[in-house]
């Protein structure tokens, strides 16, 4: 099986926000809820950076790990999703995730959070039918076969999803074609002796 | 071309025909120019990754993932999301999650089982503490209908937040195999429900417990003596204490201190509502786990001594009286303090029934 992945190359990303709108619009995410950012790093300086952040759905989840009811589960494509059936809106998962994907409605007295949200890798999640499935978690374009619609809309192809394989062999490319000496790896002082971009060269 | 050619030979042009290939010419050559530059292009930057480098925007550097991996988030920095004040990674994450899944969930339980089973080999091979002389029928009171109910109270709520909180760390391993979705989603949504709303009311009563019981709490010289003959198990002397002994006084003071802590690392998670961030609230479930988990193991041991293991104790609690046998035996600094205002069974019951309102303060410092 696949194993699906996010992954947004900082070059190319020019923080247009597209992305961050079409998981709103293909997700029906709820009010006040971004299940990706974009975030800029150095605003208006010479190294300026941007890069799209959602939920990167992690080998090892530390979200999974964490959770007191063991709501996450991981698909046969590895993807992590959760059953907002049994989340109880700890905030357990937010303290444990490297990239601040899960979300939640509320943020109240008494812990009240209401059911957390995240990117399912536009996958849905656990439901008895598939209106009630959109409901809970928007859209499930992996059944209909389809990439999630961030990546799909990303103007620029900052933001890369698919299988693990398929997206590092892109990124390989895109290194090799920018000549970087060192491959991706500038000023890495492991680079010239790992050779990056020379084994990247004969790779792609 | 075929345009060129077939103008050329024509002779002399019209000065309207001349215009037109002038026009002609130049598209022609800037075309040519326009065409050869974009090839040229392409072939140096294929031939000069260096040269396509001076040009191009900088690639992003190792220093600029090192800024991502420490959280960093100078006025620079912007994110999307609306109110978010999140880095792009958040760092102690999985520093929390080493210490709470490798360190403090093992060894809670361990703590937590690991003296239920030393309290149960104590009370197989040493048993309970019998009162050594015969009751003498008179009784003296220790505990009034106010800090008993109290008592009671924070001991209840003491118990179902330790049951909520072990349900919220280790539930999952036992509940939800054996129960199954349906059952476990509700009995964990409840158990979470009941330990942040009766969290801060057990906070509230436990200070004022803690604030009515000072005065019996200081601790004095004897209590130390009281420690090193083990509460007088080592020696055959009977220890002194007054109306608090060495280990309750012990107890006090944990609760005065780990207690208070939980209780405030509990309502910095209880209450999210206050803006506190993710990193301050991994600490706070560091110290609220680490704490609880102390105090239900010690727990362990005060409900045993309180009830089991000691002839006598816990008649103090529910009824508010304890014999005089009891009184001489265990708090005897305090019996010579009290010891002229015992009563008989009868004189109780009177008082009993008469509301209680008339029950002397039993509160003497000692």
């Amino acid at each position: 099986m696949a194993q699906m992945k996010f992954m947004c190359d900082a070059e190319r990303c020019i923080e247009c926000n597209g992305c961050v709108t079409a998981c709103k619009n293909a997700n029906d995410v709820e009010w006040g809820i971004q299940r990706r950012r974009v975030v800029t790093l150095n605003d208006g300086e010479a190294d300026e950076m941007s890069i799209s952040v959602a939920c990167m759905h992690c080998d090892d989840a530390p979200c999974m790990a964490v959770c007191p009811t063991d709501c996450f589960y991981k698909t046969d494509d590895g993807i992590v999703l959760h059953d907002k059936d049994l989340c109880i809106g700890c905030g357990y998962c937010l303290y444990a995730c490297p990239f601040g994907a899960p979300q939640f409605p509320q943020q109240d007295a008494f812990g009240e959070r209401g059911k957390m949200d995240k990117c399912t890798f536009c996958a849905g999640g656990p439901a008895e039918s598939k209106e009630e499935e959109y409901e809970k978690y928007g859209s499930n374009r992996i059944a209909e076969g389809k990439l999630p619609l961030c990546a799909e809309m990303c103007s620029t192809k900052a933001l890369l999803a698919g299988d693990a394989q398929d997206v590092a062999d892109i990124f390989r490319q895109r290194v090799v074609h920018r000549g970087h000496k060192d491959g991706a790896w500038s000023n890495n002082p492991q680079a010239s002796a790992d050779n990056l971009a020379y084994d990247a060269a004969h790779k792609g | 071309m075929n345009l060129l050619t077939a103008q050329a030979p024509g002779g002399v042009p019209s000065s309207g025909k001349g215009l037109a290939l002038g026009i002609w010419r130049f598209i022609l050559v800037a075309l040519a120019l326009v065409l050869s530059l974009g090839f040229t292009q392409v072939a140096v930057a294929q031939a000069d990754p260096d040269r396509e480098m001076t040009t191009a925007a900088p690639g992003i550097t190792a220093d600029q993932w090192r800024q991502v991996r420490s959280g960093e988030t100078g006025p620079n920095y912007r994110d999307s999301r609306y109110e978010s004040d999140y880095s792009l990674i958040n760092s102690s994450g999985e520093t929390w999650r080493e210490i709470r899944n490798r360190w403090v969930s093992p060894f809670g339980l361990i703590a937590v089982f690991g003296m239920a089973a030393l309290i149960a080999l104590f009370y197989f091979i040493v048993g309970r503490k019998e009162l050594e002389a015969p009751r003498t029928g008179r009784l003296l009171l220790r505990w009034t209908l106010m800090k008993r109910a109290l008592h009671w109270t924070v001991a209840t709520l003491f118990i179902i937040l330790a049951l909520t909180g072990m349900t919220l760390l280790f539930g999952k391993f036992v509940f939800r195999p054996l129960f199954g979705d349906g059952i476990w989603a509700w009995m964990i949504a409840a158990t979470k429900v009941l330990h942040n709303y009766l969290g801060p009311i057990f906070g509230i009563l436990l200070v004022i417990l803690l604030v009515s019981l000072i005065k019996e709490n200081i601790p004095k010289k004897h209590d130390w003596v009281w420690f090193k003959k083990g509460g007088g198990m080592i020696g055959k002397k009977h220890v002194d204490a007054g109306f608090a002994n060495g280990g309750e006084k012990a107890w006090y003071w944990i609760l005065a201190t780990v207690g208070i802590l939980v209780i405030a690392s509990g309502f910095v998670l209880d209450f999210p509502n206050f803006n506190q961030g993710r990193d301050t609230m991994q600490w706070a479930n560091i110290i609220h786990a680490v704490g609880a988990l102390g105090l239900t193991a010690i727990s362990l041991g005060h409900i045993y001594i309180g009830t089991l293991g000691t002839e006598g104790a816990l008649e103090g609690m529910t009824t508010g009286y304890v014999d005089e046998t009891w009184a001489k035996e265990h708090h005897n600094l305090w019996y010579d303090e009290v010891k002229d205002q015992t009563l008989s069974e009868e004189e109780v019951a009177a008082r009993k029934s008469s509301g209680g309102s008339s029950e002397p303060s039993a509160t003497r410092t000692s």
